[in-house]
């Protein structure tokens, strides 16, 4: 009965509440989303459009043919993953009837509402989905470069996977005993307790096979995302193998020397590192930096996710400014929903949805030892806020059933939302 | 109090929850979709949701948010959540295929 009834609300609902006087400028017929960038934001705000507005017709652009995601990507780190297993085809998208191009966006002119790709093709569209990522900041610690992150890999931007496989193949090699330093950057940043996951997992891996080697995280920050819960997990897990020096007591790496494998500190101290695995500072990627301000990320309304420079272009993912919210893959997820259904609304003429974003991220700090943080967040006055005495991270203390269902809970979240993505 | 609550989202669910809410109930639902699976139906360790009687889901979410049922982590995110969208989330999953 309820179903029945349910039914029939959410179709009334479907037609929606049109705004006063509306002028839908596609009443009727289909209208073009183009969706630039396949990862989180962009491969879930394809889907989603397909799914949810079926009148729409969406082309998505993205340079690589397969997607490597970084969540799970600790797990190779930690030789518990296969690169395969966090590689995904767009197939499923084109199955859904998604437009796939592989080139990359090389400019955007929101007033011809168009996209230029590097190929030299055109793409007009009526809503433009921004989700290009980040780019590394090149340079923001000395020495840091392209060319240095082939010895001193960030494995922080996927791509191919070259970079993950650079450094685990680089940990492979590395004898019992040495030292695996870690640079770490300063807020914003993708996957803010990604670092301290990727410790765990390299903790994990030598604790096993090179029991007598140690890991120096050197941290531009005073403090970290699930930190109490992280560190409780370390001490339990791997004893003094993990050395966290945070930015007071001269954490920060302001310099590299990739052919002599030191990671020089604020103060002047060098750190012989035997594997570097420098994480540097970052920002939205080329395609968006035109839309960014001077922190380099993207300022977007926090109901449509457009671009305060730019309205019609919906800037989602990493690239955006969207703090309080994390850099994190559920959050580019959940708000490049909101993003696409408010382009849906404003080409009808419709009010955008009220939002309510939500995040789960969490982390595995060793085998069957599972953690998380959960965030809900709306849109009030003063922009995006966390809803009062909601979320939080995982209750602390010995609680190895806790750990080892948010373990295989992790596991879950991974497939469900891969598949939601690209399934 | 809890049990006025229920009542409360109980009778939105079976009157035809508000139709604000109804409205939300896909986009907020989408939550629930990175754990519980496409279309809700579960993934791994994760129980499907979809196609369970409204009641029911309520009823949980309910429990979770006022600290009287456990969760591993159900608890945490049902708190951020008002009646309204528990009982439009609730409508919309129980009309999913199982």
């Amino acid at each position: 009965m309820s179903n029945a009834l349910t039914r029939r609300t959410l179709l009334a609902a479907a037609a929606a509440a049109p705004l006063a006087a509306p002028l839908p400028l596609r009443a009727q017929g289909s209208a073009r989303l183009v969706v630039v960038g396949g990862g989180f934001g962009g491969a879930s705000a394809a889907s989603f459009a397909r799914r949810a507005y079926p009148w729409l017709t969406v082309t998505l652009v993205e340079p690589l043919t397969r997607f490597v995601t970084c969540p799970y990507g600790n797990l190779v780190l930690g030789g518990e993953r296969r690169m395969e297993q966090i590689t995904h085809s767009y197939d499923g998208l084109r199955a859904r009837g998604v437009t796939v191009v592989h080139d990359r966006a090389a400019a955007v002119d929101p007033a011809a509402r168009t996209v230029r790709l590097a190929g030299g093709q055109t793409l007009a569209y009526d809503r433009l989905i921004l989700a290009p990522g980040i780019a590394l900041r090149w340079g923001g610690i000395e020495g840091y470069d392209e060319t240095a992150s082939a010895r001193m890999p960030h494995a922080w931007v996927p791509g191919d996977g070259t970079q993950t496989r650079t450094l685990r193949r680089m940990l492979e090699e590395m004898p019992d005993g040495g030292v695996v330093g870690m640079a770490i950057p300063a807020n914003p940043f993708r996957c803010p307790p990604g670092p301290y996951e990727r410790i765990s997992m390299i903790a994990h891996y030598l604790k096993r096979q090179k029991p007598r080697s140690k890991i120096l995280a050197l941290d531009a920050k005073e403090g970290f995302s699930k930190q109490p819960l992280f560190q409780e997990g370390w001490a339990a897990l791997y004893g003094g193998m993990i050395e966290w020096v945070p930015a007071s007591r001269d954490g920060k790496v302001v310099k590299v020397d990739p052919a002599a494998m030191v990671l020089e500190t604020e103060f002047g101290t060098k750190h012989r590192v035997a594997v570097a695995n420098v994480i540097p500072p970052q920002r939205a990627a080329d395609i968006a930096a035109p839309f960014a301000d001077a922190s380099g990320w993207v300022q977007v309304d926090p109901t449509t996710f457009e671009a305060r420079t730019a309205p019609g272009v919906h800037v989602v993912g990493d690239a955006n400014n969207g703090a309080p919210m994390p850099k994190s893959g559920y959050v580019a997820n959940s708000t490049a929903k909101q993003a696409v259904a408010s382009a849906a609304a404003l080409l009808r003429g419709e009010r955008p949805p009220e939002p309510v974003y939500f995040n789960t991220c969490y982390s595995h700090v060793g085998e069957e030892y599972g953690i998380s943080v959960v965030n809900i967040f709306r849109v009030g006055p003063q922009g995006i806020a966390e809803v009062p005495d909601s979320g939080g991270i995982s209750p602390r203390g010995n609680l190895p059933d806790q750990r080892r269902l948010e373990a295989l809970h992790a596991d879950a979240w991974y497939s469900s939302i891969t598949r939601d993505m690209f399934g | 109090m809890l049990r006025t609550g229920v009542a409360l989202v109980l009778g939105g669910v079976l009157a035809g929850a508000p139709e604000m809410a109804a409205a939300q109930a896909p986009l907020v639902a989408e939550g629930c979709i990175g754990c519980h699976g496409p279309g809700a139906r579960g993934s791994g360790s994760v129980a499907g949701i979809a196609g369970r009687d409204a009641r029911e889901i309520a009823t949980a979410l309910m429990a979770f948010r006022a600290g009287e049922r456990t969760g591993t982590i159900m608890n945490r995110i049902a708190k951020g959540y008002t009646d309204a969208e528990i009982a439009a989330v609730a409508a919309y999953l129980a009309g999913l295929r199982r």
